[in-house]
């Protein structure tokens, strides 16, 4: 890893793309990083656009400002890339990460030709099959961990563990239902590109 | 050993808050602050503190209440932020003439209108000449170490002034970021239990708080507040000794960051001194020789002090995140350049009112005020010193 990695969310309000990035700062803190897990406050309403941000690091972060070139994107709902510039400013070595089933050339045709690393996944399949109910932040959580490469997947589920474990202490069926989430999106990231 | 944690500002401060243990907490609740009241109700009735918690109509009544507990010998609390502020300002003053140390959290968003839920200074800076002891933070972590530093300032028998502790609201008060806490035993100890020396409550000493106060009297007793907002700044810096020897975390009246020997700086207080403490890095690689200051203590100002540390400098931009709209510039500016006129020293300075509302201030922002620096040290020419930074329309 870099020593600071900076991650731009794109989510609709209600979706958890907020809490997805406050629990990547969590994983991320757990394993020893320097830190920063903010959202967007705009007009807050179901289904608005939202935009939340991370900055890790190994060292102490000080700037506190948005995130304007970031190094990684995730889009959280495929909508979004008709009314939203997700890729502005994202770095072209850089990978953006989109929750969809749409096709590759519609994806690459909205993305504007973006040079870098495309990956899609279908999270709500996946949070289907495993939750039983449409919860995005979880394969997504899987995902941005695995082609940003923050930390180790061996880490990340140990930590994802306990967090569950303390999360859901009066509901322990929906972790079994989490961890396969998290497994089954590694093995569901398509590259696009 | 502290506890490494990763907390909101907001978090921070009811942890603060929650260690402190007060005896009567009064809030009503505004965004940004909203968040500390409740989880600090969350400790109230989980039993963690045993503190009066009184959930008022409004923040003129939340001031109330803390004037009311305070005066009665206990120790009093509150949070808020903008015209929450604003509503309590009539208290604020009583607060502050009746001597009584309350501590506030203030997350700082600015003063409507129009509607604005974000971030910036114009609720402090509204009140700056209130009597309150004001110090800013750049961090969850400074708020935190501000607030559990807050009482011991204040209750000082010689201050007995009551004390606000900022935070910019969002970028930190709603930011999780790492933070080093405090075990609970030794900010109780470091805190210490508070020992009133008159108060209504004491039986063996019947008094009257707060009555009429005319001609004979008022005028020596806003002697004594200012006296006492003078010795606030010693005993600042006695604090954040005894906060160091517990911590190993140094606080002064302000922070210099890289000033030594630096040509030019900017002086800012809360988060955006961060993100000039990394644009100062970017520089550097370059070999431009850029610097920051960033007021901790705005209230008492330590002009003197900061005049000094200014003095070497070739030019200086003051960021005030308010503006006075006095058509000359804003407070920090006006404190910071009236500071080194009065101690004789003349460095050209000037002023960006930047991030008005929440306006995103980036490291390109500042990295154009330090250009505009090298530019008045090349030319010698400030043109125009009451500037805003990055504003649609200009530039």
């Amino acid at each position: 890893m870099k020593d600071l990695i900076e991650i731009r969310w794109h989510g609709r309000g209600g979706q958890g793309a907020k809490t997805a990035s406050l629990l990547l700062a969590d994983a991320a803190f757990n394993t020893g990083k320097y830190i920063q897990g903010f959202p967007e406050y705009g007009p807050e309403r179901m289904g608005a656009p939202i935009t939340a941000y991370n900055r890790i690091g190994n060292n102490p972060i000080t700037v506190h400002s948005n995130i304007y070139e970031p190094d990684f994107v995730v889009v959280v709902d495929d909508t979004l890339l008709e009314s939203v510039d997700v890729t502005a400013g994202l770095k072209e070595d850089g990978a953006i990460i989109i929750n969809t089933t749409k096709d590759n050339e519609y994806l690459k045709s909205h993305l504007k030709n973006y040079k870098g690393n495309i990956y899609k996944i279908d999270a709500r399949s996946i949070s289907e099959q495993t939750l039983g109910r449409y919860f995005p932040n979880t394969p997504m959580l899987a995902a941005i961990v695995e082609v940003s490469e923050i930390m180790s997947k061996e880490d990340f589920l140990k930590d994802m563990v306990d967090s569950f474990k303390h999360k859901f202490a009066k509901k322990p069926e929906v972790i079994d239902g989490n961890m396969k989430a998290l497994e089954m999106a590694w093995s569901q990231i398509i590259k696009v590109n | 050993m502290s506890i490494r944690e990763r907390l909101s500002g907001n978090e921070a401060a009811a942890i603060a808050m929650k260690q402190i243990n007060p005896d009567v907490v009064a809030a009503f609740p505004i965004t940004p602050s909203t968040e500390i009241p409740q989880y600090f109700s969350t400790f109230v009735s989980n039993g963690t503190v045993d503190t009066e918690f009184v959930a008022v109509e409004s923040e003129h009544s939340a001031m109330s209440a803390c004037i009311g507990a305070e005066a009665a010998g206990g120790r009093a609390m509150t949070a808020t932020s903008a015209n929450g502020l604003s509503l309590m300002w009539e208290m604020l003053y009583i607060a502050s003439s009746l001597r009584l140390p309350i501590v506030m959290s203030l997350v700082n968003r600015a003063v409507s209108g129009p509607l604005n839920i974000h971030c910036d200074h114009s609720d402090a800076m509204g009140v700056r000449d209130s009597g309150w002891i004001q110090i800013f933070s750049e961090t969850n972590q400074e708020a935190y170490d501000n607030l559990i530093m807050a009482h011991k300032i204040a209750e000082n028998k010689n201050v007995l002034l009551p004390l606000m502790v900022c935070q910019d609201g969002f970028i930190t008060s709603h930011s999780i970021e790492n933070i080093e806490l405090i075990e609970d035993d030794k900010v109780k100890k470091f805190v210490g239990k508070y020992n009133p020396e008159h108060y209504l409550l004491n039986d063996k000493e019947p008094i009257a708080i707060g009555p009429l106060d005319l001609q004979a009297y008022l005028f020596e007793h806003k002697k004594q507040q200012a006296d006492s907002m003078r010795n606030a700044k010693k005993v600042i810096l006695e604090v954040a000794e005894k906060f160091e020897k517990m911590t190993g975390r140094k606080y002064g009246l302000f922070e210099e960051y890289k000033l030594e020997d630096s040509e030019i700086a900017i002086v800012c207080m809360n988060s955006t001194a961060g993100t000039a403490k990394a644009t100062c890095d970017k520089l550097r690689e370059n070999g431009i020789k850029a610097g920051v200051l960033k007021v901790r203590v705005f209230r008492p100002f330590p002009a003197e002090e900061i005049a000094k540390a200014l003095s070497h400098l070739k030019a200086i931009a003051v960021l005030d995140r308010a503006d006075s709209l006095n058509a000359t510039g804003g407070a920090l500016f006006e404190d910071i350049t009236s500071g080194m006129f009065v101690n004789n020293i003349h460095v050209p300075t000037v002023n960006y009112i930047y991030g008005i509302g929440g306006r995103d201030t980036t490291v390109k922002d500042l990295e154009k005020v330090y250009n505009d620096l090298s530019e008045i040290v090349k030319t010698g020419d400030i043109k125009n010193p009451y500037r805003y930074l990055g504003v649609r329309g200009e530039n």
